[in-house]
């Protein structure tokens, strides 16, 4: 039992990585990856929103929208799937709105530090791709925290690696037509090849 | 009423969303091992940029700023529920195939950005011309890139054999790489590395 949730914590960290394997939260992954600094914020940001509304998602899906949930109300037969995309985005809008007011609230030095990645987490593809993994793979409540842990970790790490390599490359002479945009996609690249080496282990 | 053709071709080369704006890359990568795949989605692309860009345009002086980014994500999400749902009605194979990567249209920030950066601001027919050019320029790196590795990954072209492969006592050994997640993130690269080399201007001054 322990190790099932184990597994579901360390797959999306390193086999199933939502930015070098799913090509997830690639927009922001190369925008906001000059440096290490934004780079953490960024990533903590995306482990909370991450691993607070996976879980909300489920909560909604098998309650509301999943075909049977308004049985009790006598309508065995709705199916509300189809809105799913619609309710998770506006789900993850809200909890980001939230989040931001409770950290401006109570913890105002975490909400400084944080403060404009925020709302930039809503347009992040990874935060609604966990939630869909999440309904395509049929997680219960307790594996989607586990997969939200996990796979909002495994971003985090993804984009501060990047965002160390990139910053030690400011002293490489990289090849005109190549700077910048160019040699990030080689770099990123490079890195998706070094995870698939974990992609051989079975948990 | 004008029309301007530069704002359907402009970000088709010049101005492309993946190769310069770093817009929508997400699913560019992930539905690029077949071609099949790639068309479709880039035909969903298209679908919802250029009719989100023309709705968000029709009311952009009845949107209160305060809220816009809600009233676009609303409109957005509604448009790829409808993309999703005759995706699954007519090729359900392809939309099983695409798994997720249709619902993140929503995030795909070319909508998003385009919504912003351009309807809000411009005529109905312009944004739906601008709307259109986008999601060609995204459909363009799209193929190019399923393309070459479905080609060089299965040795076939939209699931016809082009090459005959080793396995079945042909001469071509596919690459299996190709089919993986790296290759992407090197295609890219290099056509970002080509379309710089032609257009000058698009080179970044700092190195990383």
């Amino acid at each position: 039992m322990f190790e099932h949730y184990l597994g579901l914590i360390v797959k999306p960290i390193f086999m199933e990585n939502l930015a070098l394997s799913m090509f997830l939260g690639m927009c922001t992954f190369l925008a906001l990856s000059k440096k290490v600094e934004t780079a953490m914020g960024l990533g903590i940001a995306v482990i909370v929103v991450q691993a607070i509304t996976v879980p909300v998602n489920n909560l909604i899906y098998h309650y509301v929208l999943q075909e049977g949930a308004w049985s009790w109300a006598g309508a065995p037969e709705l199916d509300l799937s189809f809105l799913g995309l619609i309710s998770y985005i506006g789900v993850i809008a809200a909890m980001v709105q939230i989040l931001e007011m409770i950290l401006d609230k109570y913890v105002p030095a975490l909400y400084n530090a944080l403060g404009i990645f925020l709302p930039l987490i809503t347009v992040n593809c990874a935060i609604l791709g966990g939630s869909l993994f999440m309904v395509e793979r049929d997680y219960t409540f307790g594996e989607s925290v586990a997969y939200g842990v996990g796979s909002g970790f495994g971003w985090a790490l993804a984009i501060v690696i990047l965002a160390g390599i990139r910053e030690k490359m400011n002293y490489s002479n990289v090849p005109k037509g190549l700077r910048g945009l160019g040699i990030t996609y080689i770099v990123v690249g490079l890195m998706a090849i070094v995870f698939m080496s974990f992609s051989g282990i079975q948990l | 009423m004008s029309f301007d053709k530069t704002v359907l071709i402009k970000p088709i080369f010049k101005e492309n969303p993946i190769a310069l704006q770093i817009l929508g890359i997400c699913s560019a990568l992930a539905v690029t091992t077949q071609m099949k795949t790639a068309l479709v989605m880039a035909l969903a692309v298209t679908f919802v940029t250029a009719l989100s860009n023309m709705s968000v345009s029709l009311i952009r002086h009845h949107i209160p700023a305060a809220i816009r980014i809600i009233v676009q994500m609303t409109i957005i999400a509604s448009l790829v529920i409808v993309a999703d749902q005759i995706l699954k009605a007519f090729l359900f194979d392809v939309s099983k195939q695409l798994s997720v990567y249709v619902g993140l249209i929503i995030t795909n920030c070319i909508v998003m950005g385009r919504a912003e950066a351009y309807a809000m601001k411009n005529g109905v027919w312009m944004s739906f011309f601008d709307g259109l050019g986008n999601g060609v320029g995204y459909g363009v790196i799209l193929i190019v890139v399923s393309f070459l590795r479905e080609l060089l990954g299965a040795g076939s072209i939209m699931g016809y054999p082009v090459f005959k492969l080793a396995s079945e006592g042909g001469w071509y050994t596919p690459n299996g790489l190709m089919l993986l997640a790296p290759s992407a993130f090197f295609l890219i690269g290099f056509i970002v590395w080509i379309i710089r080399t032609f257009d000058k201007s698009q080179i970044e001054e700092e190195n990383s």
